[in-house]
């Protein structure tokens, strides 16, 4: 018997610069940056004054009064993505049993917009610790607990079978699609609604990397801002946003006609049990992700037409997975494009890994790499093919994502196209 | 393959160990106190489960207290001590097959409140360097990771009551592609005021002011739930290495796991938790006649508690099975809720004897469901363990005693 493969049928993206699929995809090969100075609220007083910000109405991606007022802003951008990816696939709920559809969406963040809003609210601007519960709003407890996203992506898509947020801080959005291809592999569904979204650009969420500087200060040149792997980057930017997938058992998207983007192939992550937030320069953690994901697919390192790196924009990041790339994929680390996105759509914490691993699938549609924006001046110390700010178009079947984050966790993911053999 | 439970871990309103709480809970000794001075006196909640016996700095080193939420050092306390029941070789693991995959619903909220406290009231750079590592929901999974060099697969659900139990589902699959031991399970701290208020909310808690009447399950009185801190820690291999290695402790094979999500209320079509039920006992190949004891989510919510019972009632017959709650001396406990009551079922199954639902007066179905009042003395082979979660979330796990 074949085993269960999962594959991607159907895309949905809510990203800086342009709401959609087709808009994300347009900025990316275009090499545009949409990070600018923070409008969701006034930077004046922080460190880092800029981020990658969707221009999003709720109401425009037709988001009802009362949704807009009980999702949170994360849960609004899930629930954009939803949509697109549910039409994009052409699947319609009614035609899988219900206990055979199941919800995995990744967030670092959840819901912290709408509980920060509401405790200068119950606390009068910070001042009573004992809040006040005539100042309560109705949704507080789905703020609390961002199980509240699966189970609004779970009533969007009619799933009754498993649904679950997988928070793993920066890799949630790479780990929730996993997670979704474990369950497809076991058995456990038939079609998951998978991916992520996070909308982190808040005061306490700028206040909180400013306070350990690990986001830019370049405040007087955002677009510039974000400059993986370039010598004279500072930090990462933040983002927001999200992408939603339909992932399903190949066998089931084979029978009702629909056409893959591609197969999750492998996938694996390893930590680093080192630090919560430091990394070391060898990379041998996330070389070692790399190598069991290479081994869960049945691939080699040369297979690997394009890798999507982390690309976070800090000294630290850049040489850790320039390293685990070198330690993993030896001498064809040199040989593969490399990129990373983050310099045009920021770092969207736990969204940023589907956002990623939605542009990795449309490079396998396309045959299109995507580059890595503001890379004038690179690292000596990062010394392989970051694909300096002009997409190229080459043969992409089999492309590598990986993601790396606090707590020490390390994702790689690699995603087969249609061309790629096995 | 098959994944079984060789140590546990546990901190609980009644008990801040797993000996002290398995003797309170038997001795049907509740850990639900009013909340005093100890939280907020405009919160709505009048009763809670506070660990007070739980001393943090017996088990976290300093430079991590002021790193780290009470849900974490909640978390780091339970591994302490289910790595050491487990008695376990750490060094004889390989560091990539050792995993972490725990639940948490609501993150470090004392730490949060603080932080955004400050952020308001003086203004972005007196937020803390910590922050960032403290409050997020992986953080508990991080720092387990460090403090005891896991370097394998790590993982983190959130779904509300039922994190655990997908957690342990996530663990077998880590187990089935070459971990050789994982921690799971989970904690949560949620009684600090903000995340209080945040419950409160819900509409499903007790605003009742007598421990003794605020949480009653199952019974015509039955007016919410109270909430809990605490939570339990498994460690979880492959049977066969555990058996290999000698393990001091086999508590229970993991048998089935299922989740499931409830359709809207809207939408005419019934609750999603009997079929969780039916899907957990087909993969463990067990009937329903084979089950010993049920561990019911007993909600406390009437027409929660009246799904549930009638499902039970549905499945297995009426009063055909013992259903028991602990809980009810510990209070809903979210992440840490399933996983307690994972490692209840495992001691249950040690032991023989059913654990005692405590605070039901007034039966409400009494004719559906055979509920423990007091502890029993029983051959517990099987166990079923149920999990229901605020929007909509079931999942059930499935106990068997291991056979020597």
């Amino acid at each position: 018997m074949t085993p269960r493969q999962a594959v991607i049928t159907g895309i949905g993206v809510v990203a800086p610069g342009g709401i959609g699929g087709k808009q994300f995809w347009q900025l990316l090969t275009d090499g545009r940056t949409a990070t600018r100075r923070i409008t969701l609220f006034d930077p004046s007083s922080f460190r880092s004054q800029i981020a990658a910000e969707c221009d999003f109405d709720p109401a425009a991606f037709g988001l009802t009064a009362q949704e807009a007022r009980r999702m949170d802003r994360c849960t609004q951008f899930a629930v954009v993505a939803a949509r697109e990816a549910i039409a994009d696939a052409a699947f319609e709920p009614e035609t899988t049993a219900p206990q055979r559809l199941a919800v995995s969406v990744g967030t670092a963040t959840g819901c912290t917009i709408s509980l920060e809003r509401e405790y200068i609210v119950v606390s009068d601007g910070g001042r009573d610790w004992d809040v006040d519960p005539a100042y309560a709003a109705p949704h507080l407890y789905q703020w609390l607990a961002p199980s509240s996203i699966a189970t609004e992506l779970a009533w969007l898509i009619q799933a009754e079978g498993p649904a679950g947020v997988v928070s793993t801080g920066c890799t949630s959005g790479l780990d929730a699609v996993t997670h979704a291809a474990g369950l497809i592999e076991d058995g456990l569904a038939d079609v998951v609604l998978a991916g992520a979204a996070d909308a982190p650009i808040s005061p306490i969420t700028s206040a909180c990397f400013d306070a350990i500087k690990a986001t830019s200060p370049n405040n007087a040149n955002p677009e510039r801002a974000s400059r993986p792997f370039d010598r004279d980057r500072d930090g990462f930017v933040l983002g927001e946003g999200g992408a939603m997938f339909i992932v399903e058992d190949r066998e089931h998207a084979r029978r009702r006609g629909a056409a893959p983007y591609c197969a999750i192939a492998g996938h694996a992550s390893r930590s680093n049990a080192y630090h919560m937030t430091g990394l070391k320069p060898d990379g041998l953690d996330m070389a070692e992700a790399i190598r069991s994901a290479l081994d869960a697919a049945r691939l080699n390192p040369d297979d690997i037409d394009y890798v999507n790196a982390h690309g976070s924009s800090t000294v630290q990041n850049d040489r850790h997975e320039t390293g685990a790339f070198k330690a993993s994929l030896g001498a064809h680390a040199y040989a593969v494009p490399v990129s990373s996105i983050k310099s045009m759509v920021g770092h969207s914490l736990g969204g940023i890994g589907a956002i990623e691993l939605a542009a990795c699938a449309l490079a396998i549609r396309h045959n299109v790499v995507p580059p890595t924006a503001n890379l004038e001046t690179p690292d000596p110390v990062c010394d392989l093919d970051y694909v300096p700010n002009v997409a190229r178009e080459l043969p992409v079947d089999v492309v590598l994502s990986v993601g790396s984050g606090f707590g020490g966790f390390q994702t790689a993911v690699l995603l087969a196209g249609p061309g790629a053999s096995g | 393959m098959s994944a079984v439970v060789t140590g546990v871990g546990v901190v609980a309103p009644n008990g801040a160990d797993t000996e002290a709480y398995w003797s309170a809970t038997l001795a049907g000794q509740s850990g639900l106190r009013h909340t005093g001075a100890e939280v907020p006196t405009r919160s709505p909640i009048r009763v809670a489960g506070v660990a007070r016996d739980f001393a943090p700095k017996r088990h976290v080193p300093g430079r991590l207290m002021v790193a780290t939420d009470r849900w974490t050092q909640l978390a780091l306390a339970a591994t302490a001590q289910a790595l050491d029941d487990s008695g376990i070789d750490l060094d004889a693991v390989p560091e990539y097959e050792r995993g972490v995959v725990l639940a948490s619903s609501s993150g470090g909220n004392e730490f949060g409140q603080r932080e955004i406290q400050s952020l308001w009231a003086q203004g972005p750079r007196q937020v803390t360097v910590y922050q960032s590592i403290a409050w997020f929901y992986a953080a508990s999974t991080g720092q387990v990771s460090i403090r005891h060099g896991f370097k394998g697969p790590c993982g983190n659900i959130v779904a509300e009551q039922t994190g655990a139990i997908q957690a342990l589902q996530q663990t077998g699959r880590l187990l089935a592609r070459g971990a050789r031991v994982v921690l799971t399970g989970g904690t949560e701290a949620p009684l600090s005021p903000y995340a209080m208020l945040c419950q409160a909310q819900s509409g499903w808690v007790s605003r009742a002011s007598h421990p003794e009447r605020a949480y009653q399950p199952f019974d015509r009185g039955a007016g919410g739930y109270v909430p809990g801190e605490g939570g339990g820690v498994l460690v979880v291999e492959d049977a066969e290495q555990a058996r290999a290695r000698g393990a001091r402790n086999l508590y229970a094979e993991v048998a089935g796991l299922a989740a499931t999500t409830d359709p809207p209320p809207s939408s005419g079509r019934p609750p999603a938790l009997r079929p969780a039920i039916e899907t957990a006992l087909a993969q463990a190949g067990t009937g329903p006649g084979e089950v010993d004891v049920v561990f019911a989510d007993a909600m406390g919510v009437p027409d929660l508690d009246a799904q549930e019972a009638r499902t039970l009632a549905a499945v297995f017959g009426r009063r055909a099975v013992p259903v028991t709650a602990p809980k009810t001396m510990t209070g809903r406990l979210y992440a840490g809720g399933a996983a307690l009551d994972l490692v209840t079922a495992a001691l249950a199954i040690r032991d023989g004897v059913v654990p005692p639902t405590v605070g039901v007066v007034d039966p409400a179905y009494p004719d559906l469901l055979d509920l423990v009042s007091a502890a029993r003395p029983a051959a517990l082979r099987t166990a079923l363990v149920i999990a229901r979660g605020h929007g909509g979330f079931n999942a059930c796990a499935v106990l068997r005693r291991v056979e020597r």
